[in-house]
């Protein structure tokens, strides 16, 4: 059950006596692959894990309807508007359901906005690089959202269960995303000279991003450790980041466009792909604020949040009034 | 605990086809019941995921607290004779 009200209760006290026995319950059910529900006792570090790492992932959501949205009233057809339209869409409803996840665990809608806008709480670096062509709306598409995919589909089987239950939903409709991302880019790549040099820029632009997408490298994770232990995380960064390589590099193969790596090559015995090193530079830069874009997209997300205040206040009103109506208190 | 600007929490239940049961689908939050509705149509059946929806207050629901399993649902563990395959029916009788 989501409800908000009931989690309160769940909260477990400053420090339970038996403690360490229910620490040991719980550790026992992840290991058996139970799922964790909202009113079950988790240790603290648990609980706060995941509202950090699921309301990162809702903002996420939010915030990169940003680039995308930005070719929405200059797509190129009708029909690639539709979809463009569709796919900004379903970010939103991914984070409105991961909203819900993370206020199971008795933090609220308000709190959770407030941290984003507040420049607090941290959202993917990706969506803070910006969307200059339309080739960078396929980019995104093929490179973020299978990047995010990759990412995302063990967390299906994560131990918390409000959270597996969205990121099934996700998973669902993310693959359209990548599928619509790569439809357009081999039109690109297959149309006139010009487009196709539009299709490798994004590719040249979006590549490095979309690998940083994953984390920092496994030795340096700083939440690897305790998320892989409570089945939050089932494979580490680097793990997913060479499968992604590996899936990849193929299909831009098809596309004829080129990876920007240098360093880019097949590895036989290891029956792997080898890449270069990662900027991890640009990373923390992007992170700590420093991006092309970090500015302008929590402007635009304050800025959106403060011309609706108007609008969620109306509507609680006539719901007021409303209600009042039906019990014959007002005329 | 109810901020008074912030919008009540909806559970949604959705029904998948006619003929089965509306199933819990996930929460959503809205100024009343009728924008729950419109708000679980656009969140919760972008897909033709549901023919009818229900909402309702999640402060509405009480629920069973999980600290209470055994004693609840514990019971009916031990009345295997309740199942039909408690029964062993000699092969000679048919159509039973």
């Amino acid at each position: 059950m989501y409800t908000q009200g009931l989690d309160v209760q769940g909260l477990e006290p400053a420090a339970p006596p038996d403690a360490a026995l229910l620490e040991e319950r719980f550790l026992k059910r992840v290991d058996a692959e139970e799922k964790i529900e909202p009113k079950d006792w988790m240790p603290a570090r648990y609980r706060n894990t995941l509202i950090r790492q699921i309301s990162q992932h809702a903002h996420s959501e939010i915030v990169g309807m940003l680039p995308e949205g930005n070719w929405i009233t200059r797509a190129p057809t009708l029909l690639r508007k539709s979809i463009l339209i569709a796919k900004v869409q379903d970010e939103g409803g991914h984070g409105a359901y991961l909203y819900s996840a993370a206020e199971t665990l008795g933090v609220s809608r308000d709190q959770l906005i407030d941290q984003l806008l507040s420049g607090k709480a941290k959202y993917s670096s990706i969506f803070n690089y910006p969307t200059p062509t339309w080739a960078d709306v396929g980019a995104i598409g093929w490179l973020v959202d299978g990047a995010a995919i990759m990412n995302q589909i063990p967390l299906c089987r994560c131990s918390y269960g409000p959270y597996a239950r969205a990121m099934v939903r996700i998973c669902r409709e993310e693959s359209f995303h990548q599928r619509q991302g790569y439809d357009l880019m081999l039109q690109l790549a297959r149309g006139t000279a010009e487009q196709k040099r539009m299709a490798q820029e994004a590719l040249n632009r979006w590549w490095w991003p979309a690998l940083m997408m994953f984390g920092p490298p496994d030795a340096e994770s700083m939440h690897g450790t305790d998320s892989q232990r409570w089945k939050i995380k089932r494979f580490s960064n680097d793990e997913l980041r060479q499968k992604f390589v590996d899936f990849t590099v193929p299909q831009a193969r098809f596309l004829e466009l080129t990876l920007p790596d240098p360093l880019l090559r097949w590895n036989e015995s290891a029956q792997r792909h080898e890449f270069g090193p990662v900027d991890w530079t640009e990373f923390n830069q992007v992170l700590k604020g420093n991006g092309p874009c970090n500015t302008e997209r929590l402007a635009a997300r304050r800025e959106a949040h403060a011309r609706g205040a108007w609008v969620r206040e109306a509507a609680m009103a006539h719901a007021e009034k409303q209600r009042l109506r039906k019990t014959g208190l007002a005329a | 605990m109810e901020d008074k600007n912030q919008w009540p929490l909806y559970e949604v239940f959705v029904r998948a086809r006619g003929g089965l049961d509306h199933k819990h689908t996930g929460s959503l939050h809205a100024a009343d019941a009728r924008m729950a509705i419109e708000h679980a149509r656009d969140l919760y059946t972008r897909r033709q995921e549901g023919v009818s929806l229900w909402v309702v207050r999640s402060t509405d629901i009480t629920a069973s607290d999980p600290t209470d399993a055994d004693s609840l649902f514990e019971p009916a563990r031990d009345k295997v004779y309740r199942h039909p395959t408690f029964y062993e029916i000699p092969d000679e009788v048919k159509t039973l």
